[in-house]
């Protein structure tokens, strides 16, 4: 099992440098995107809330983390391969013919569930494993990575009503809301104002939480996922999109914006000499 | 042997609810569309039965996740909706996941070409077979009565992929009171006689009996094939049987041109260089709204029993025999 003790705030700044040097050897892959989620897979990952096998991916009592915000999940490249469920080797072919890890993660990858990059799937998905495991009497939870842009997706929203009107506590749905899709902010596009609110009047339970405290994410994690209370869960957690990269951190086009290699280059001395 | 006509969803329903009692692992979801025999599925295994509602991208995604836990699933919801509403979700969901986590999920879809004669185009399903066979691990079958409906059941539960089954609405008269088809071929020869071959799926069978018979008052005898795998039919057998004939005439309840039955005997006899030539009838003239019978709606879009029947005939005269030219 994991380890509850790794120091979770070092991890997530790890994982964060990790993943900048990906995005530096493939600069193909999509960066802003990947960067807003990392403390929210950092806590799932190594926070004990997940409970998984790397040694064993499909392991049938696991925790089934459905990670469907595409592009946008390349920080797991790092943590899959610290966590074992493949060689670290393959962090160098990103992208590179013979590889497995592409600029949108396959379930070809180890300790990945479903089919990711096409958006606003892995919910509907999600539930129907939540749904499954529920009338199969199994204890496993059901956990969802989403970000807020792909709830523009109807069928998201076909399947929110669906989870509460079959009480799946098991299910966990977790917003990366970092509040920018391709084009901009999605305030000026189709607005998620209030979306714990909405998400309630849907009959889920929601907590609304600062996306970069990998404490408090690990801490409600545990809670929600404790918490059979006949109600999915969602956690709505607020992000940075392109988090700790100037010119990209927050900037409306950040998804498409790609920093140059010797910004990168700059950022990850000085992280060096931290 | 008297065989009453039944509805295909009944018939395949009906399996569908005796099998649920001894296998656990069979989970029903439709999206709000319903029979009698569904209403028995409903009461007698509420455990592994869901209504998901008028949503079926939903439908789709709930049984991918089901199928991922170890169910076998039975989609079911009308024609065009299961296939095009959703199609995103049956090509991400289904088709390019079970590459990598194989997995049993049978949509079944009710309504085939004009089933639903009054309701008009919206639920008219025309482009279906295009579609679905256009998936490239997905099976596609086709049924021509309700015995061939219900001997789909197994293949459905035994077999792991996705799987397309397109179901009429009406209640057809059976076609194999006498001898079910051999599932393995895929297809199966009703008469192998004259130079023309009506190689028909679905309704389209039924059809392609009433032409052979305006056809022999016409002195023209023809031979007929019922194609209802349209994906794992025996490619060797069919060919030998395509190789017989001069010409083959296809005939589906689809629009004409546009990627379905005529298109897969296009390839297949392209692909096999069987010296035929090949007549198409399908749906012309695209979308219309025009209110009648079935029968009536088919004389009018190409597909009825007369107009074929005079398709057939001034082929033949327009075109003599390819291969006695060559002789």
């Amino acid at each position: 099992m994991i380890s509850n003790s790794v120091n979770l705030q070092e991890k997530a700044h790890w994982v964060w440098r990790e993943t900048l040097e990906i995005h530096r050897r493939a600069p193909e892959t999509r960066i802003a995107s990947s960067l807003s989620p990392i403390e929210i897979f950092v806590a799932l990952y190594y926070g004990g809330v997940l409970r998984i096998d790397p040694t064993n991916p499909r392991w049938i009592e696991r925790d089934r983390c459905v990670i469907s915000k595409g592009h946008g999940s390349i920080c797991m490249y790092p943590i899959l391969a610290d966590l074992g469920f493949f060689p670290a080797e393959e962090l160098q072919r990103v992208c590179k013919a013979g590889g497995i890890l592409g600029g949108i993660p396959d379930p070809i990858i180890p300790g990945y569930e479903t089919i990711n990059g096409s958006l606003g799937h892995g919910l509907g998905v999600a539930s129907g494993m939540a749904l499954g495991l529920k009338r199969n009497g199994g204890r496993q939870s059901v956990f969802v990575v989403s970000g807020d842009g792909e709830l523009h997706e109807g069928a998201n929203w076909e399947a929110i009503m669906f989870a509460s009107q079959h009480k799946l506590d098991n299910l966990h749905l977790i917003v990366d809301n970092n509040s920018i899709s391709m084009l901009g902010f999605t305030d000026d596009i189709v607005s998620h104002d209030g979306l714990a609110k909405r998400l309630e009047a849907f009959g889920w339970q929601c907590v609304d939480v600062d996306g970069h405290n990998v404490l408090d994410l690990q801490s409600q994690l545990l809670n929600l996922k404790a918490d059979l209370n006949g109600r999915p869960k969602a956690l709505i957690a607020r992000t940075l999109k392109g988090r700790g990269v100037p010119g990209l951190e927050n900037e409306a086009l950040a998804h498409i914006l790609m920093p140059k290699a010797d910004l990168l280059d700059s950022l990850l001395d000085a992280d060096d000499a931290r | 042997m008297l065989v009453k006509p039944r509805a295909m969803r009944d018939a395949l329903l009906e399996q569908i609810h005796r099998a649920m009692a001894s296998d656990p692992s069979i989970f029903f979801v439709t999206a709000d569309f319903g029979s009698p025999v569904l209403d028995r599925i409903r009461a007698d295994h509420a455990n592994r039965f869901v209504n998901v509602g008028i949503a079926e991208q939903n439908l789709i995604n709930i049984s991918a996740g089901l199928a991922l836990e170890g169910y076998k699933v039975f989609a079911y919801a009308i024609a065009p909706f299961i296939t095009m509403r959703c199609f995103e979700q049956i090509r991400v969901s289904l088709a390019l996941l079970s590459e990598v986590r194989p997995m049993n999920v049978n949509l079944i879809g009710v309504g085939a070409g004009y089933s639903y004669v009054v309701s008009g185009p919206t639920h008219q399903c025309y482009e279906d077979i295009t579609l679905m066979r256009a998936l490239p691990n997905f099976q596609v079958m086709s049924p021509a009565d309700h015995i061939t409906a219900g001997m789909l059941f197994d293949r459905c539960v035994r077999e792991l992929g996705p799987k397309y089954l397109r179901l009429d609405a009406q209640v057809l008269p059976p076609i194999y009171a006498e001898a079910a088809p051999k599932l393995a071929d895929g297809f199966h020869v009703h008469r192998r006689e004259g130079s023309i071959c009506i190689v028909a799926t679905g309704y389209m069978l039924h059809t392609a009996f009433a032409v052979a018979e305006r056809l022999r008052g016409s002195g023209q005898t023809v031979g007929i094939i019922d194609l209802f795998d349209l994906t794992r039919f025996s490619r060797d057998r069919l060919r030998d049987e395509l190789s017989r004939y001069q010409t083959i005439v296809s005939m589906e309840e689809g629009f004409a041109g546009r990627g379905g039955l005529d298109a897969l005997l296009y390839n297949f006899i392209g692909h096999n260089a069987i010296d035929v030539k090949l007549l198409n009838i399908g749906v012309e003239g695209g979308y219309r709204f025009e209110l009648g019978t079935r029968a009536e709606l088919h004389e009018q879009v190409g597909i009825g029993p007369d107009v074929v029947t005079r398709r057939i005939l001034d082929f033949s005269k327009s075109s003599p025999s390819f291969k006695n030219d060559q002789r």
